[in-house]
């Protein structure tokens, strides 16, 4: 299944595995302050209500 | 129905939403078939034995890196011309996804300059071009940072990219202008002729398109959420005189 990478296993393999994990870390890192940002802007908006019911 | 309507927020994330499912799922399709298809079905390279793995990463990693300055710069010229408040946004979405993908195209070609030219760096005038873009990439977002004032922010920051592109397009063209140096030239062009070999070419499109998907799908994502601290920091100060 693994291709024979040869002598230069060691290149090819951390390459990937360094790219792969600066991708995995973006998107969290995007989701997760994407998600914090509009659950603030419900509560504000809330907030801002005459009522002040969500 | 003009491009100018989406400069309204409403309508630019209602746009946004429609376009981001699909956009998700196409880059997720796009990076999984490029990367495991170059990865596991494309032989190695006569000279350059199984390290050529690498050009599915490093090729679409600095394709967006110039490419996303190439879209801040647009941004921020609408911006600067027009002052519509989501292009500015939309370019301060975008800068870190183009900073995470030259440090990818800084380390992938570190790592495979290292084994075909004998060191991890040389002062090449496309590699020194591209390090020069990874700088301005932080002082662009540090400007964003440091700047209290959103539309100052975006003044500053507009004009800072301005210059930056200066040496997004050397990036890109160094190669073609500058003989000295150890990178090689394009690895695609409209000439057929100068095209990588065919068995490497239909992954490498594959992933340069998923990884083109991944950018716009993260900036509509990024702009959404720089839409919303905006709109939140907007209520907040009608909130405080009451307070």
């Amino acid at each position: 299944m693994m291709p024979e990478l040869g002598k230069y296993a060691f290149e090819v393999l951390s390459a990937y595995g360094l790219s792969l994990l600066l991708i995995v870390a973006l998107l969290a890192v995007t989701l997760r302050r994407g998600r914090r940002a509009r659950a603030a802007l419900r509560q504000i908006e809330a907030e801002a209500r005459p009522d002040g019911k969500s | 129905m003009s491009i100018w309507e989406y400069a309204n927020p409403v309508r630019f994330l209602a746009l946004s939403a429609k376009v981001q499912p699909f956009a998700w799922a196409a880059a997720a399709i796009g990076i999984l078939v490029g990367l495991l298809w170059g990865f596991f079905g494309t032989p190695d390279d006569f000279r350059q034995g199984s390290t050529v793995k690498i050009i599915y990463l490093h090729v679409p990693a600095a394709w967006i890196a110039i490419n996303a300055w190439i879209m801040m710069l647009l941004a921020s010229l609408v911006w600067l011309v027009r002052r519509h408040h989501v292009s500015a946004l939309a370019a301060k979405a975008a800068a870190p996804v183009g900073l995470v993908m030259t440090v990818i195209g800084l380390l992938t070609g570190a790592i495979w300059g290292q084994p075909m030219w004998g060191t991890w760096w040389a002062w090449d005038p496309r590699l020194t071009s591209f390090l020069i873009l990874f700088l301005f990439y932080l002082g662009y977002i540090a400007l964003w940072e440091a700047v209290e004032d959103p539309d100052t922010a975006a003044d500053l920051t507009s004009v800072l990219c301005l210059v930056g592109s200066v040496f997004a397009l050397l990036s890109r063209y160094a190669v073609l202008f500058w003989s000295q140096g150890l990178h090689q030239g394009a690895s695609l062009s409209l000439d057929k002729e100068e095209n990588i070999s065919n068995v490497f070419w239909l992954p490498l499109i594959i992933s340069i398109a998923g990884f083109t998907l991944l950018f716009l799908a993260l900036v509509l994502y990024r702009t959404g959420t720089e839409i919303s601290l905006r709109r939140a920091r907007a209520i907040s100060a009608r909130l405080e005189p009451r307070g």
